[in-house]
């Protein structure tokens, strides 16, 4: 524990700005995984197991994209699109056999993915980890706002984690796809009734939750090794995020991710030893005393 | 008066002849071929290592180097005409997964000795399987001193044939200390893995740095996860701690991972960096644009030791697999150069006999600080590899004005060490 350091801290400028801004910069990387698993569940009733495999595949579809291309916004896109087919896929052939099946067959399938995947990229792209490097229109002295520093990619990446997040908030909030999804979650039957086809709509969910972990692969695969394996670590963060926003509920996973990247960026500097500890802390009060979440709903 | 003989002495001397021709056919049957068999069977030797994960780089070098020198073993006969044969199986990183791989490969895979290749999580944990069963074992990747240093640990039948981390403390000490006089670096921070390896890897760095040089002042010290995907709040953290230099033992993807998202913080910029793991083919390939200002030990490069052996041992392997050799696949290969030499002069697959033979036992070697390896009787740990820092460089031979580290100061200190550990 190191309280004067964190006192020092939240009474200088610069250090507020390199914090919050490094806490932003975990936070949307969380938020774009845990806002695709929380969707998916929300909607399909389903938890991926496989996200983090997806945010894997995401990353390194990119590095070949980037390296056939050498445009890095469009080997993002590729990464998402790419994964938004193979959840399709996955979604139409797998998960959807096993919808009405006990968890722990829901939980099978998706580990058996996690190691298929895992071993598909060892054999496509190798064991040994693998780095995209920082693409040239990023590789640039970082930006001193305050005093407090911030990458120029990080910029990008907080940006690009708020597009999509308005986009998503726009699509589900404004427009009549968002309102079949919201019903199709709601009261599937009724809108199966009602000549909806939910089958195709569920295929959907499950394909843009996807492509979301796609993308957040594809953000972080200039700044972050890539090895087979990998989404693992960022599944369970996730997984932390959405109880601790809410099940089913995309901003409860926003306030979710947030919250966690603010507590490891601070938590470093006044607790270093017990950032972790804090995380699990906040998880377990979360289930104790609300167990539907900051924002989500109470079961009825 | 007539004597009746229920039994005549000639028909006892043919049923006994009967009976060990009967015996020696079945020893003919049975017996000899069991000898002859147990004379050609081969040696099992059990290899748990981490095949998958983020590190299975480790394993997958590992059992290469393991590949290449019992091949060579074989070709000239092995052992009176007994061969190497290698199980080799996967930890996945886990420490209770290699404790399990190791006890399964002796008692169901009859595996004679252990080959533990396992990052120092795992090491010890097979270290104590190896105790436990009372078999050869053979530690060929972990660094962390403990292992073979700590009496407590110790055992008659098991050995390190892996660099270690006081020697890199001391060698790497050494030299920092003299940059850091040289360019008056005083504010020192450190990022390693929380971990054994990272914390008393890093603990014995500043010791000898501060041993070589008394005006260091440690102002931080960072503890991330080990494998942790994002280092944004330690890289943050060390802005705000504001060193002159940085010390860290993060290695493979973790260390490629750190630079990549320390480079965009400028993190390097004005600031020397110290770590024993920069000079690895796999860094080195792995990260695009190797800062300036970096300084590093070496882990395995094809020029150094500067040598026509080890550049030929480097060229073979890659050669056969296509890949660069890493620091695992040089302590794997000399592990396997102790093992056959230490049979050979045993003339024997016993592991009680092997361990008497390779205690003290000194090889040629491409990787020796002078062409050759020792095993150390006091502590059955490699000694005299060659070590030595150096500033780091985009391309070959990737590490220049390199110091060698003086084995005779390795020694010294190391014992005084051991002294104030209470281990000697």
């Amino acid at each position: 524990m190191d309280p004067t350091a964190l006192y020092e801290c939240v009474t200088s400028l610069s250090c507020i700005v390199t914090q919050t801004s490094t806490g932003l910069i975990i936070g949307s990387l969380l938020f774009l995984v845990a806002a695709g698993l929380t969707l998916i569940f929300g909607v399909l009733g389903v938890i991926n197991f496989a996200h983090g495999s997806l945010y894997m595949l995401g990353a390194y579809i990119a590095l070949t994209a980037f390296r056939i291309t050498d445009s890095y916004i469009l080997a993002a896109l590729i990464a998402g699109a790419g994964v938004g087919l193979f959840s399709l896929f996955f979604e139409r052939f797998f998960m959807r056999k096993v919808y009405n099946a006990d968890v722990l067959l829901q939980l099978l399938v998706c580990y058996a993915f996690i190691l298929i995947l895992d071993d598909a990229v060892k054999i496509i792209w190798g064991h040994e980890f693998q780095s995209m490097g920082m693409p040239a229109a990023f590789q640039a002295p970082p930006v001193f706002i305050a005093g407090g520093i911030v990458p120029v990619f990080y910029i990008f990446m907080i940006s690009a984690a708020a597009l999509i997040g308005l986009v998503m908030w726009y699509i589900m909030t404004r427009t009549r796809i968002g309102k079949v999804v919201r019903a199709a979650a709601h009261n599937p039957t009724m809108t199966s009734v009602l000549g909806l086809n939910t089958t195709w709509i569920y295929a959907g969910v499950f394909a843009f939750g996807g492509a979301l972990a796609g993308l957040a692969g594809a953000l972080a695969a200039p700044v972050r090794s890539m090895s087979p394996g990998m989404g693992f670590s960022i599944l369970i963060e996730s997984f932390i995020v959405t109880v601790i926003g809410g099940m089913g509920s995309i901003s409860g996973a926003l306030v979710g991710a947030l919250l966690i990247g603010l507590v490891r960026s601070f938590g470093s500097i006044g607790f270093p030893l017990f950032v972790e500890g804090i995380m699990f802390l906040a998880m377990a009060l979360i289930l104790v005393l609300k167990p539907s979440g900051l924002l989500g709903k109470e079961p009825r | 008066m007539s004597t009746k003989y229920t039994q005549s002495p000639s028909g006892a001397s043919r049923r006994k002849l009967l009976k060990g021709a009967a015996a020696t056919a079945g020893i003919a049957a049975l017996g000899l071929p069991a000898i002859s068999l147990a004379q050609n069977k081969p040696i099992r030797i059990g290899m748990p290592t981490i095949l998958s994960g983020r590190v299975a780089m480790l394993g997958i070098a590992s059992r290469n180097a393991v590949a290449l020198e019992v091949e060579k073993f074989n070709a000239a006969g092995g052992l009176n005409g007994r061969m190497i044969e290698m199980v080799v199986r996967d930890s996945k990183g886990q420490p209770q997964e290699a404790a399990r791989v190791a006890r399964e490969l002796v008692t169901g895979d009859n595996c004679e000795i252990i080959w533990d290749a396992e990052a120092s999580s795992g090491a010890f944990a097979v270290h104590e399987v190896a105790k436990d069963l009372g078999v050869l074992v053979v530690h060929t990747c972990s660094e962390t001193s403990s292992l073979t240093a700590d009496p407590k640990l110790r055992v008659p039948t098991a050995f390190r044939c892996a660099r270690q981390g006081i020697h890199d403390a001391i060698a790497g000490g050494s030299y920092g200390a003299e940059v850091a006089k040289k360019l008056k670096l005083t504010r020192w921070m450190s990022i390693s893995p929380d971990y054994a390896y990272g914390r008393d890897t890093t603990a014995e760095y500043f010791e000898y740095l501060k041993h070589f040089n008394n005006n260091i002042e440690i102002v931080g010290q960072v503890w991330p996860k080990l494998f942790q995907a994002d280092y944004s709040e330690n890289i943050t953290r060390m802005v705000q701690g504001k060193p002159q230099a940085i010390y860290s033992c993060l290695w493979g993807g973790d260390m490629t991972s750190f630079i990549d998202q320390s480079s965009i913080y400028a993190l390097f910029k004005d600031k020397q960096f110290f770590s024993p793991n920069l000079a690895e083919y796999a860094v080195l390939t792995a990260v695009k644009n190797v800062p300036p200002n970096m300084h590093s030990g070496n882990r395995y490069l094809r020029s150094f030791p500067d040598t026509p052996a080890n550049a030929a041992w480097s060229d073979a392997y890659r050669a056969k697999f296509k890949e660069l050799a890493l620091n695992w696949s040089w302590q794997n290969a000399a592990g396997i150069g102790f093992l056959t030499t230490a049979m050979k002069k045993a003339n024997s697959s016993d592991g009680k006999k092997i361990a008497e033979a390779m205690r003290g036992l000194k090889i040629n070697s491409p990787f020796g600080a002078d062409g050759t390896l020792t095993m150390r009787a006091d502590d059955n740990t490699v000694v005299n590899y060659a070590i030595g820092y150096g500033s780091l460089t985009n391309k070959e031979p990737f590490m220049t004005n390199q110091v060698n580290g003086k084995w005779d100061q390795i020694y010294a200190l190391e014992a005084e060490w051991k002294k104030r550990k209470g281990w000697a």
